[in-house]
């Protein structure tokens, strides 16, 4: 399981390239085209948008693909139609037209209300909720155009790597953000204050003892101890050799008790963070949402080490175990 | 008569070569010339460390004296590449170590350094005087601390936006205690508190410092003590801005500043407070270059410091500067050669925008020197493109990063194929272009044709079809870096340019069509290039129409690397073995 995969649930989703995009007094027509060998196609059941577009919009597309001889377009492209049909139909109201100025939405979240949402191939994404999703999908880019701009920060979704930021600049503004929260309001006329919350990212690094480098995830795209855990099992798990449970391969059904009390119970590491306070303190004692705001960083130690820390926590957790 | 230059002679021309491209071209003369060249090179670049061994590297420059390498893709800066992709920094410290003693300076950038890298360095490398390493991973300071001890003569350490594991602050201490010999200390991007007293005691026997870059642990508070015994500098980067002073410290900061009379570069100005910005007033008109994309201050006050430094070269601010900053900027800063606006996470679905693209047309108009540019920006017109282009043909460097992806013209609705057209088209010495919003295959096609100075090129969220690459694989003529992310493309155009990618550097393609067969074919067909799949999801089967995740594709003589993770697949040059690691999925 990668961090970039964690991101967010709808994250390198498919989105449709938009080829023309006219504009006359009464419509905005769209194309949308797909590009993809069929073969592919049919073998992962495709289930695909209708394509619609003014006349005047289609016969350009046409000529642009008939000049464009050499390159065998229309062998690989795919047009977009709805299941079972093979002519174009009225679409949606999602494609109709933008008033121009109004704030488009690139929106990788399609709910599963739509059933032409593509995820990619993961068992992992468990959140798309659409019943095509196969396990190999291509890296299409899909992009939805929001007509409603009421609709707009709700559907607003992340994609991996865009904006191109650096990793650095983007937790230095994260973290004076939220220390900007914290303190007084003096700076109240600071705009990037009142704006930090679910779309800005928590990357805190994660070391090891003995790993040879570092990684860095973000907090957010975890919702409970249970799926930290087995991400950082998974991510660390060549350096352990197994020794984060034997449970290594039967994790991905509900568990009774969270694993990280598994790991604090039994095994030869525990995971440890810092918090506001530059203390070191065992993970997994307080709830969810408190240990994200506190944690700066994390450190997976032997449990020998970690007998020092917190020793309050660690009775706490023996009593629980017994 | 022997027709051939005596080697003294040769050597004594190649002495005044200092571009490495132009001793590339030298030593493909002739032997004599190769040998001549190999003989004199001091400062070696490899700007992909695989394309070749590192023990060639290193048997075939003797006189190496720097060595500067870059490891992972441009991309994983935004975390496109996986963490344990590769770029391991260790195969190159080592055959230095072994054969080239002498070496003095060391760069790397995105690589994975570990503390044993750092360790053998400074047990290795007698005379060693310089270490920058940029966007690096996988030291703690532990190894900053056995550098600090043992290279008696270091003179630069300077750590730029790396992944530290951070141990704590006493490697500052490990510094011989005699007078140091350094120049630069960069040690910004650490997150733990350092030791005030170990800090200024280095300073106060560091008398040649030029440059220091503080961490943002370190408070306002005492940055007036560490200028006092630092007055030579020449660039400061400050730590964190933003205590409370009370009167008397905002007094003693001011002079302290003002004595840095040689101050020519100021970053850092973390949370930099708008009460503090009269403090750097009496640095502002000899500063060159100014550093406030972590100081969050709004456009009134940007616009206070900025009207003083009629000096300035170079600019990296956030969009808080909004369109009228930058026209202060125009009118004030006549020297500027370089801008950055970065985005500083404000709302992107307000109405009123107050950074758009005038402001970046009327820097254009205002700075005639200008001539690399990083602007992000919600929104752009063709319009504006054009007139930038008209105002500046003298640009080298342009990212427009339009952060709606697929955003036309807000004004036509217009793709920006005209716009970008304007660019290339008059920017004729551009070397670095990066393109974003909505662009159809003809935009590429005027890159293709007017961009022949063009080096890198990075691409996002573009184009309709093969003809977007295929135009740029055949049409520019320098391309030697090209990075494509989330575009409808794929197989034909990378088959049938496949030539061309032997003269590049590397190709970076992510969430595009590319095939796993058309992986293989041109892996077959293209001996001396690499060709990387990165898939983190592999399909259970992998026929040969199953489109892969990413690829990486760069030529090498140094053959597939041995060093690939679980995720990536380097596929063989003989087809009979077929793609390494498939079974163990």
């Amino acid at each position: 399981m990668s961090i970039s995969q964690k991101l967010s649930p709808f994250h390198h989703t498919l989105s449709l390239s938009l080829e023309t995009f006219t504009v006359n007094a009464s419509k905005v027509s769209l194309h949308l085209h797909l590009r993809m060998s069929e073969s592919a196609a049919a073998e992962n059941g495709y289930i695909s948008l209708s394509e619609f577009s003014t006349m005047e919009a289609t016969t350009m597309s046409q000529s642009d693909k008939t000049s464009e001889n050499g390159l065998n377009f229309k062998a690989t492209e795919l047009r977009l139609g709805l299941p079972g049909s093979e002519s174009p139909e009225p679409v949606d109201e999602r494609f109709l037209p933008l008033k121009s100025g109004a704030k488009r939405v690139f929106s990788d979240a399609v709910n599963g209300s739509n059933k032409w949402v593509f995820s990619p191939g993961s068992a992992n994404d468990a959140g798309s909720g659409s019943g095509s999703v196969k396990d190999h999908k291509p890296g299409v880019p899909v992009k939805e155009k929001n007509s409603s701009a009421a609709a707009a920060p709700a559907s607003k979704a992340q994609v991996v790597g865009w904006p191109p930021i650096r990793s650095f600049r983007k937790n230095t503004m994260a973290s004076s953000q939220t220390q900007k929260q914290g303190g007084d309001n003096n700076n109240s006329n600071n705009k990037a204050e009142a704006k930090s919350g679910p779309e800005l990212c928590l990357y805190v690094k994660v070391s090891m003892e003995g790993a040879p480098y570092l990684r860095k995830i973000d907090l957010k795209t975890y919702k409970s101890y249970v799926e930290l855990s087995y991400a950082l099992e998974k991510m660390f798990s060549c350096f352990t050799l197994g020794q984060f449970g034997s449970h290594g391969g039967c994790g991905r059904d509900g568990l009774n008790e969270s694993r990280l009390t598994d790991l604090l119970r039994g095994s030869e590491y525990v995971v440890t963070y810092e918090d506001k306070d530059s203390d070191w303190m065992l993970v997994g004692d307080v709830p969810w949402e408190m240990f994200i705001c506190s944690c700066k960083k994390l450190r997976i130690m032997k449990s020998s080490e970690a007998i020092g820390l917190a020793p309050r926590v660690m009775e706490k957790c023996k009593s629980k175990n017994q | 008569m022997d027709r051939r230059f005596p080697f003294k002679v040769l050597e004594h021309i190649f002495s005044f070569l200092d571009a490495n491209e132009d001793r590339n071209s030298v030593s493909l003369v002739c032997k004599s010339w190769f040998e001549t060249e190999r003989r004199t090179r001091k400062r070696v670049f490899v700007g992909n460390c695989y394309a070749v061994n590192p023990l060639k590297v290193a048997r075939r420059f003797p006189k190496m004296r720097s060595l500067t390498l870059k490891g992972k893709p441009h991309f994983a800066d935004y975390n496109l590449v996986p963490d344990g992709w590769g770029g391991y920094a260790w195969p190159w410290i080592e055959a230095m170590a072994a054969r080239r003693p002498l070496l003095e300076e060391i760069r790397l950038k995105r690589m994975v350094v570990t503390d044993e890298c750092l360790e053998k360095i400074a047990a290795s490398f007698r005379d060693f005087k310089t270490l920058v390493l940029t966007s690096c991973e996988g030291f703690s300071t532990d190894g900053i601390a056995a550098i600090a001890s043992t290279c008696r003569k270091l003179r630069d350490l300077e750590l730029r936006e790396c992944n530290v594991d951070d141990l704590g602050g006493d490697w500052l201490s490990y510094f011989p205690e005699t007078s140091t010999s350094l120049v630069s200390l960069d040690f910004s991007c650490l997150d733990s508190e350092i030791k005030l007293s170990d800090l200024e005691r280095l300073l106060s026997r560091s008398p040649n410092l030029k440059s220091l870059k503080l961490n943002r642990s370190v408070t306002l508070d005492v940055l007036e003590g560490l200028l006092r015994r630092a007055p030579q500098l020449v660039e400061l980067g400050t730590g964190s801005f933003s205590d409370e002073l009370d009167p008397e410290e905002i007094s003693k900061l001011t002079k302290a500043l003002s004595e840095l009379k040689q101050l020519k570069s100021l970053s850092g100005l973390w949370d930099l407070l708008p009460e503090y910005i009269p403090v750097l007033y009496s640095v502002c008109p000899r500063l060159t270059s100014l550093n406030l994309s972590y100081a969050t201050v709004q456009m009134p006050d940007l616009v206070d410091l900025l009207s003083r430094c009629s000096k300035l070269q170079k600019l990296w601010v956030m969009d808080m500067i909004e369109d009228k900053g930058l026209k202060t900027v125009a009118l004030c800063c006549k020297e500027l050669r370089e801008l950055r606006v970065f985005p500083s996470g404000a709302d992107l679905d307000e109405e009123d925008v107050a950074l758009t693209e005038q402001g970046l047309v009327s820097v254009s108009e205002g700075c005639k020197k200008l001539e690399s540019v990083l602007y992000f920006c919600v929104q752009f017109t063709n319009a504006a493109l054009v007139t930038i282009a008209k105002n500046r043909p003298n640009f080298r460097c342009f990212r427009l990063c339009v952060m709606e992806p697929f955003a036309p013209d807000y004004r036509t609705q217009q793709p920006l194929d005209e716009g970008f057209k304007a660019i290339v088209e008059r920017c004729k010495d551009l070397r670095r272009l990066s393109v974003s919003g909505l662009l159809t295959d003809k935009a590429f096609e005027y890159i293709g044709v007017h961009a022949k100075k063009l080096r890198m090129l990075s691409i996002a969220f573009a184009g309709d079809s093969d003809l977007m690459l295929h135009h740029l694989l055949s049409g520019c003529e320098s391309l030697k870096k090209l990075e494509i992310r989330d575009c409808p493309f794929g197989d034909t155009a990378l088959l049938e340019n496949a030539a061309k990618l032997e003269t590049m550097r590397s190709l970076w393609m992510s969430s595009c069509f590319v095939s796993f067969g058309a992986c293989k074919q041109l892996s077959q067909k293209m001996p001396r290039l690499n060709v990387e799949v990165i898939d983190e999801h592999p399909p259970k089967t992998r026929p040969d129409s199953s489109p892969v995740e990413r690829i990486y594709i760069y030529r090498t003589v140094a053959g597939p690397r041995q060093d690939t993770p679980e995720f990536v697949w380097t596929i063989h040059k003989n087809p009979e073995v077929g793609v390494s690691r498939l079974s163990t999925r």
